[in-house]
């Protein structure tokens, strides 16, 4: 390791004592590798929906699922993790939202349009006879 | 982060122009309390605010286990020992996901890294400081998690949608950080008088570094204005100060423990803390590298990422067969 400063650091952790390290080296860090990142989905108990719930940094799946189980099923109550790599999410553009606008013409799928009670009372007060010989 | 949100850290942002109607359309999302997401068009200053800041909490997060890590192996009792180890890893976790937050900005993990072991970045200046004794370790569970929560809580109703639903996770897991905390001073203080006299030092020990948490007054500024507007920054330093002074004080005064601060008291007309300003100087000179302990938190990271090579190496060595445990 190559340090400007060789004057080992005191520390009061004995470990650290131990490693006779020296401070003032600001040389930038050489071969840190770039992984590629995963989407998590967290499903909480057998039956529930996966949730996505963040990513993590991983070379491959197996490391992707190793680290979501630490990063996200330290607490939660977990039956099962999927990760997928963020790059095989394919999303709509936020500036296309106005796809989704429900517009009022599609009352038709709105159950609480279907109102027919009032007409079965209408009909049984009129003694259950046909509309047109009314 | 969340949902196709991952840019190529290698991309570079086409300056788009900032046009008044950009910008006007951009604050009136905010102002409707709609979050920005990654996709979304933003100010050059917005994204690099945010980036400037994330990376300096998730910093934060890595170093500031290094303090509290350090007393896992002397830590009294098994129980204290595997909750230091918890909220240690939780600390680590919470780096990782501001990373991920920070990277959907355009900045790669392995660069802020690099920044922060070069000294190019900055952290909390309260990790400088040593944690002398177990009192120390207990004082800063408690203390500075409630500060960072203060600041976390504030920050988690900001504009930017990747670091609010990474402040919510945080949040929720520092409140155990804050009450095993509180439970480690209680013991102290409520125990003999050896314990008293070590808690009470902490505390005087921790009280300046505490009061520097949240920075110096705010300069007005229009820079600050702006920031405020746009929801990056979500009150002043002093704002957040004065709500952990009164979250605080009281609780760490009826455990009759004092604060080295004679002039300390809440003033009933402005409703506010009077309080001595704490040594800024020394703020600015710790926060510059000439810290008690800013060499070894570095030395130490740099030390790690070193050692840990040969790991990273294996793992994305794509030949190898037996180098993946399935915990």
């Amino acid at each position: 390791m190559a340090t400007e400063d060789q004057t080992a650091i005191e520390s009061l952790d004995p470990r650290i004592g131990r490693a006779h390290l020296s401070g003032g080296n600001h040389e930038d860090m050489t071969g840190l590798l770039h992984f590629q990142t995963y989407e998590v989905f967290h499903q909480n108990k057998r039956g529930a929906q996966h949730k996505h719930v963040g990513i993590v940094h991983a070379p491959n799946s197996d490391m992707a699922l190793l680290y979501a189980k630490e990063q996200f099923a330290r607490r939660e109550q977990t039956a099962n993790i999927w990760v997928a790599p963020s790059s095989c999410i394919a999303a709509t553009e936020y500036a296309d939202d106005d796809i989704f606008t429900t517009t009022p013409e599609k009352l038709y799928r709105n159950p609480a349009t279907y109102k027919v009670m009032d007409r079965i009372q209408a009909f049984k007060e009129r003694g259950m006879t046909p509309s047109d010989e009314a | 982060m969340y949902g196709n949100a991952y840019i190529d850290p290698n991309e570079k942002f086409s300056s788009e122009e900032e046009t008044p109607e950009l910008l006007a359309a951009f604050q009136a999302r905010i102002d409707a309390g709609e979050k920005i997401e990654p996709q979304d068009w933003m100010p050059a200053m917005y994204r690099k605010q945010l980036i400037r800041m994330i990376e300096q909490h998730a910093h934060s997060e890595i170093i500031g286990s290094l303090p509290e890590g350090t007393w896992i192996t002397r830590a009294p009792g098994f129980r204290r020992k595997l909750a230091l180890m918890a909220k240690v890893q939780d600390e680590v976790g919470h780096a990782q996901l501001l990373y991920s937050a920070a990277e959907t900005l355009g900045k790669s993990r392995e660069d802020m890294m690099n920044d922060l072991i070069t000294g190019k970045s900055k952290y909390s200046n309260i990790f400088n400081y040593p944690a002398l004794t177990w009192a120390d370790s207990a004082v800063i569970a408690w203390l500075v998690d409630a500060g960072a929560i203060v600041n976390q809580l504030a920050n988690s109703k900001g504009s930017y949608g990747p670091y609010c639903r990474a402040l919510e996770r945080i949040c929720y897991e520092e409140s155990f950080h804050l009450k095993y905390g509180h439970d480690n001073v209680v013991h102290l203080a409520t125990g003999t008088k050896k314990q008293r006299e070590m808690v009470q030092a902490a505390m005087t020990r921790w009280w300046t570094p505490l009061m520097h948490f949240f920075g110096p007054s705010d300069k007005a500024s229009v820079h600050s204005d702006t920031l405020m507007r746009w929801k990056v920054k979500m009150a002043s330093n002093d704002a957040m100060r004065q709500q952990f002074m009164d979250m605080y004080i009281p609780k760490i005064w009826d455990l009759g423990l004092t604060l080295p601060d004679p002039l300390l008291k809440k003033n009933t007309e402005t409703g506010l803390w009077d309080y001595t300003e704490p040594d800024w100087e020394e703020f600015k000179r710790v926060i510059n590298g000439d810290g008690p302990c800013n060499a070894e938190r570095l030395a130490v990271r740099r030390m790690a990422e070193e050692n840990g090579k040969w790991v990273a190496r294996a793992i994305n060595n794509e030949e190898a067969e037996h180098v993946r445990p399935f915990a």
